[in-house]
């Protein structure tokens, strides 16, 4: 017998009770529909944070910090050389310190992290607060339109579509290669005004809202504004610093992170910052699944039944094949084909059903409830995850047909001529 | 009994128990038989009687305790199940009382069954099924669905599928037995013309005696063994 002809009977048997099929490809379907469903969220969902992590620094990169004396109590010995940051007090990376870093193994570039910046942005019109850094090597940021800064090209900035409304662009396209004016204050509260361009227009960042940033170019002129006439002491003295690492394998990473905590300092991967609002987002997208597991469980004890019923109404139709000549691994191939293609039906018109649901609320969301987060596509259908449960929910249909096929394949074909 | 060269079929001492112990029911107790090619044969006898079970293990859908079942020239036991399949389908053909079709599909669909499970191509089963059909005068209703004919209809369409596969033999197992009189009668000519006229071995299990004298030769069977055999006056 051909395969075809196998599949052709197997279809064939599948619509002989339509109303029992059509149950049974509902509740695959259910299964289905949930598993698409949460999968799409969860590659939604990973995706925006993969973009986020790109955005937010290389993962190459350490940020290297003096590691906090946490273990006496009371109030902590003063130490010359901290510094005031964002309104808490860090001691502070200096040169020296810098250098001692370099030499660690497995670390190739340490750059200070300049906290500089500039205290309004403008075009023509009103002047508006920004707060910006300069962008680490191996940064990627969510660009929409133009490119990100290059460091050692005069001096560019990359805003966000809020700033290119503020500032009077007709558009994202309109605002890159424009140039705007960035007020510095100096030590002496006075303004001194620096020119940028506008190297292109980035989605805004969830992990640092409203942050813009700049080239080593605009990063020193504005550094060099802010610390003007300040002693050494102050001008080499960073809150932090960013290491590049040889490898970002775990071993490599310890073994640096090691050797760190022995010279006094802490460092913190991109991982180690943004790893666990990734593994909330994939725990609570695992027991999303999960639901959707249990109900393609339910759904193949449906399958069994639906298959031992359509055994039994063919009793009669098997001892007859059987009599023909039909070997008994056909007829369990058949049945199983069956089983199979139930699974495939259903997942099929589950994934449609969860693709059509996702389209639409991603439509809703993206003006809605998502409105804040711009470039985060709630649900995404990536082609090899849905042919990965299309074949998922086959295999298990395929399995649960095994028993009922089973019991086809061994029937007698006298017996079953002669059942009632 | 011995086999001769120019048999159809044999069987050689044929024993088959069902159940065990005190429950046990011996269909057949030591049958020989030997069918010859073009041979038309009736095996005669009550219900209960082994008849049905004498033809279940001739038509090799059975397979007998102790004795053997020959056909051609070769032990029928000796073979893997693979090989007996194969010649149920080249071989048999099968006519039951009770039609087995499957009654949502087509008339030709239905008599194509054993070319499908023989692995023909599309085109030859066609064409064959539609000059089986021919061959039993249902060339007007090949695109009908089986439950829209009559009885006497169904067991043509079910004749038809029994030599769709040009067979040596075959088997029937009360074949007029849901029939009308005169339906009946159709049918049983039906299948002596192919036996006169195609040459196929024609073995048919009835209780019915004025159908069974119709045939070459007559088979009683009782508690199973055959207690006579009579042949037709020529």
């Amino acid at each position: 017998m051909k395969f075809s002809d196998i599949l052709g009977m197997a279809s064939g048997g599948m619509w002989r009770n339509k109303t029992r099929t059509i149950l049974t490809i509902v509740a695959i379907f259910v299964a289905g529909f949930t598993i698409t469903l949460t999968t799409a969220i969860g590659a939604g969902v990973s995706n925006y944070i993969d973009k986020q992590t790109a955005g937010f620094g290389a993962e190459d990169a350490l940020v290297i910090t003096v590691a906090s004396d946490s273990t006496s109590t009371g109030p902590v010995v003063y130490n010359p050389n901290s510094v005031n940051q964002f309104g808490q007090s860090f001691n502070a990376i200096t040169t020296e310190d810098i250098a001692k870093i370099e030499k660690i193994d497995g670390v190739t570039k340490v750059t200070p992290f300049e906290t500089s910046s500039p205290s309004f942005i403008q075009t023509s019109g009103d002047k508006f607060i920004l707060s910006s850094q300069q962008l680490v090597a191996g940064q990627n940021l969510d660009i929409i339109a133009g490119s990100q800064p290059k460091n050692g090209e005069a001096a560019q900035i990359v805003i966000t579509p809020e700033y290119v409304t503020a500032l009077g662009f007709k558009n994202d396209a309109d605002a890159v290669g424009s140039k705007v004016t960035l007020g510095v204050l100096n030590p002496l509260k006075e303004i001194e005004e620096v020119t940028a361009t506008v190297s292109g227009v980035m989605n805004d960042s969830l992990l640092a809202a409203g942050r813009l940033y700049v080239n080593d170019t605009l990063q020193s002129k504005v550094t060099t504004i802010v610390q003007q006439g300040l002693p050494s002491t102050v001008t080499e003295s960073f809150f932090a610093a960013v290491a590049t690492m040889d490898s970002t394998d775990t071993a490599t990473v310890d073994l640096i992170k090691a050797d760190l905590t022995k010279e006094g300092f802490s460092g913190q991967t991109i991982a180690d910052q943004i790893g666990v609002v990734k593994q909330v987002f994939d725990a609570i997208t695992i027991v999303l699944t999960a639901f959707g597991v249990i109900a393609l469980i339910a759904a193949s004890f449906g399958v069994i039944n639906t298959l031992y019923m359509s055994v039994q109404d063919r009793t009669k139709e098997i001892g007859l094949m059987k009599a023909s000549g039909l070997s008994s691994g056909r007829v369990f191939a058949v049945f199983s084909f069956e089983a199979a293609l139930l699974g495939f039906w259903g997942s099929v018109v589950g994934l449609l059903g969860a693709w059509g649901v996702g389209s639409i609320v991603n439509q809703i969301a993206s003006t809605t409830f998502l409105k804040n987060l711009p470039g985060f596509t709630l649900m995404q259908f990536p082609l090899p995850s849905v042919i990965g449960i299309v074949v998922l929910i086959m295999t298990i249909t395929f399995l649960a047909g095994a028993l009922p096929a089973r019991r086809a394949a061994k029937l007698n074909p006298i017996d079953a001529l002669r059942y009632e | 009994m011995d086999h001769p060269s120019d048999a159809a079929i044999s069987a050689v001492n044929v024993r088959k128990t069902y159940g065990k112990k005190e429950n046990a029911f011996h269909a057949l107790r030591g049958v020989s038989l030997s069918v010859g090619k073009g041979e038309s044969i009736a095996i005669v006898g009550k219900s209960g009687s082994g008849k049905s079970t004498l033809m279940h293990i001739l038509a090799l859908l059975d397979s007998p305790d102790e004795g053997s079942v020959l056909f051609g020239q070769s032990d029928v036991s000796t073979m893997r199940t693979a090989q007996v399949n194969k010649m149920r389908n080249t071989h048999f053909g099968f006519v039951f009382q009770q039609f087995f079709l499957n009654g949502r599909q087509s008339v030709l669909d239905n008599v194509m069954l054993p070319l499908v499970i023989g692995g023909m191509r599309p085109s030859e089963r066609k064409k064959r099924a539609r000059a089986a059909l021919d061959a039993v005068g249902l060339n007007d209703k090949v695109k009908n669905r089986a439950n829209d004919l009559s009885g006497g209809q169904k067991q043509r369409v079910v004749i038809a599928r029994a030599l769709v596969n040009n067979p040596n033999i075959i088997f029937a197992d009360e074949p007029t037995g849901n029939l009308d009189t005169q339906t009946g009668e159709q049918i049983e000519q039906m299948l002596f013309d192919l036996n006169r006229e195609q040459g196929i071995t024609l073995i048919v299990v009835t209780h019915d005696p004025e159908f069974a004298a119709k045939f070459d030769r007559q088979i009683n069977l009782v508690d199973g063994q055959i207690v006579s055999e009579s042949r037709r006056a020529a």
